[in-house]
């Protein structure tokens, strides 16, 4: 099969303070890949994904996005290419019902551009998008205040601001943490037709039963390095990644 | 037979907006949702008719400060941006039909429309390297801009210096004055309050405000969209600023004074900011007060402090947001 690089990351650090919250990390992604990153709270994971989208600048190291260099891009821009990201404190527009929340990535140059200027009533467009991951149109789910909406339908709603600009990558950020087992059951399929689609994924996630079943490679961090990254199977079974992780007195469902 | 009496209040703004687009049922429904509309469009209209040649001129004055209130409401409440720049705006709009009318020999007619588009595009190119800056340091360099370009004129003495440029064509047919600025505050009010509710640029706008990482990762540059903001914003001061000096026939440094820049801040703090209208009922009761008082001279000041030290301790939601409130939910008795 002839793979192709979407995302080069070398070499990133940032430290805050005396904190190096990310320290040398280094990999390579292909296209259509889902790709997992897990680590113990505070082990930089939410950090990397800022530094890869422009969120926050990076002390040094490069990021490649389809061989181009956007380690000095500002955040729009790098949404603008493709490269699109879920945050993991929530941020949706409360006061809006939750199909408005899609006009402003709908609004996006790249929205326009990617519609071929077919975009008709953004607000239509926004319901079916909506409706595609999980809203029920007949319950009138996507009508309700976006405030009001339960937390299983405001990780999917994250999902669709990044859906709307059509994007080649999706950063993941925790879309599983703090929902029960029935909602990330219905989650799954969704991530799966998602790669089926032809979008790449990287996953940030604690769950990691879940996560094991979808990711074709898992990267591990710990205190801001990469401590392996490999195949589920190899990662479940290499020794640093259970020190580091597993015996720190966290408990994990892993089987 | 014994009959009780409950009182009832009804939340009609409520009911209407949970209808959302349903509202429009009912000849009573609709007569509520634009009576706000309708009076101001009828009071703005007749209200240049009844009051005297002199009060008419008063008006006028108030209309620029009206323009200057929605213009700073607009960017508080829906962008986010607190600018103070209102006399930078005046004074840029002013100056710049004064150029265009004494050296260039344009009519007033043509003056004003150009120092209007051309003095917003100088006044955002100004605010463009701070407009990343947030809160209180912007506000702060807007305040700085008009001072410095006090001073710069009077140190340098071009546009004639301390002494201005004079012999402007001036608009003389007091009603044609008065129906303009008034006609272009009804324009102005309902074209921002379209853009701000119904158009899609609203939401991006109100994103800006509220939630600019998500509006980042939409793919939307802020600096765009707040440029865009502050171009609309200073349109607004502009024209205020050019309608004034061909309203005087004289364009001088006074235009770039600081009670354009101030008075809008007292105006929403009177009116109320929640929405639109506020900053400008908030302008047209200051103005004219400060005109009436005038005889007391300097006292003025006092009045004003006493005035917004009332309005920010005891009665923040502003007249406006008051009279809305009981607008919406009123009370009456019910046999229970
Ligand atoms: N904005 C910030 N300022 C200071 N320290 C930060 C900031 N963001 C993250 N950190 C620190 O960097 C480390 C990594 O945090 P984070 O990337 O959020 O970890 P994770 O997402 O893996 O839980 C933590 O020690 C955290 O305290
Ligand atoms: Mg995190």
């Amino acid at each position: 099969m002839n793979k192709e690089l979407i995302l080069q990351v070398k070499d990133v650090s940032k430290s805050f303070g005396g904190v190096k919250a990310v320290n040398n990390v280094s990999f390579d992604l292909y296209r259509g890949e889902i790709m997992g990153i897990i680590g113990p709270n505070g082990s930089g994971k939410t950090t990397l994904n800022n530094l890869i989208t422009g969120f926050i600048k990076k002390d040094s190291g490069k990021v490649y996005f389809k061989d181009k260099d956007i380690s000095r891009w500002p955040g729009y821009k790098i949404a603008d290419a493709g490269l699109a990201r879920t945050f993991q404190l929530l941020r949706p527009y409360p006061t809006l019902p939750a199909f408005k929340n899609l006009i402003p990535p709908l609004y996006s140059p790249r929205a326009r551009r990617t519609s071929r200027g077919k975009l008709g009533d953004r607000s239509a467009v926004s319901i079916d998008i909506l409706e595609e991951v999980g809203f029920e149109r007949d319950a009138r789910v996507p009508y309700k205040l976006a405030g009001a909406l339960p937390l299983g339908y405001l990780k999917r709603l994250e999902l669709c601001r990044c859906l709307a600009l059509k994007p080649e990558l999706i950063i993941c950020d925790e879309v599983f943490s703090g929902l029960s087992m029935s909602e990330i059951a219905s989650m799954v399929p969704l991530m799966e037709r998602l790669q089926r689609d032809g979008i790449t994924l990287i996953m940030v996630e604690h769950r990691l039963r879940e996560l094991f079943k979808i990711a074709n490679k898992v990267l591990v961090l710990n205190f801001g390095e990469k401590i392996a990254e490999g195949s589920p199977q190899e990662i479940f079974n290499d020794e640093k990644v259970k020190q580091a992780y597993f015996g720190g007195g966290e408990t994990y469902v892993f089987s | 037979m014994m009959q009780e009496l409950r009182k009832e209040r009804l939340d009609r703004g409520v009911k209407v907006r949970a209808d959302s687009i349903y509202a429009i049922s009912s000849l009573k429904e609709i007569m509520f949702l634009m009576g706000p509309g309708l009076i101001l469009v009828f009071g703005l209209l007749v209200l240049p008719a009844v009051v005297s040649p002199y009060w008419q001129r008063v008006l006028c004055i108030a209309g620029v400060y009206v323009l200057l209130s929605i213009s700073f409401g607009f960017l508080a409440n829906y962008v986010g941006l607190v600018c103070l720049g209102g006399a930078l705006f005046v004074g840029v709009g002013g100056y710049l039909s004064g150029i265009l009318n004494a050296y260039f020999g344009l009519s007033p007619v043509l003056a004003i429309p150009l120092a209007t588009v051309a003095g917003a595009f100088v006044c955002t190119l100004l605010f463009l390297p701070c407009l990343p800056l947030r809160g209180v340091y912007f506000a702060i360099i807007s305040f700085v801009y008009p001072l410095l370009a006090g001073r710069l004129i009077a140190a340098t003495g071009v546009f004639g210096g301390t002494d201005g440029i004079a012999e402007l064509d001036v608009l003389t047919n007091r009603w044609v004055n008065i129906y303009l600025i008034f006609i272009l505050i009804l324009v102005v009010v309902f074209g921002i309050s379209r853009l701000v509710n119904y158009e899609d640029i609203g939401l991006v706008f109100r994103g800006v405000k509220d939630n600019e990482q998500a509006i980042t990762a939409s793919g939307l540059s802020i600096t765009i969209y707040k440029a865009q903001a502050v171009f609309i914003g200073a349109a607004l001061g502009c024209f205020g600023g050019a309608y004034l000096s061909h309203l005087y026939g004289w364009a001088g440094m006074s235009l770039f004074a600081i009670d354009f820049s101030i008075l809008p801040v007292a105006a929403t703090v009177v009116g109320g900011s929640g929405i639109l209208y506020g900053p400008l009922l908030g302008a047209f009761l200051l103005v004219p007060i400060s005109e009436a008082l005038r005889a007391f001279g300097t006292l003025r000041i006092v009045f004003y402090a006493i005035v917004l030290v009332f309005f920010v301790v005891f009665w923040t939601e502003g007249v406006l947001e008051y009279v809305r409130r009981k607008y919406e939910q009123f009370e009456h008795w019910v046999r229970v």
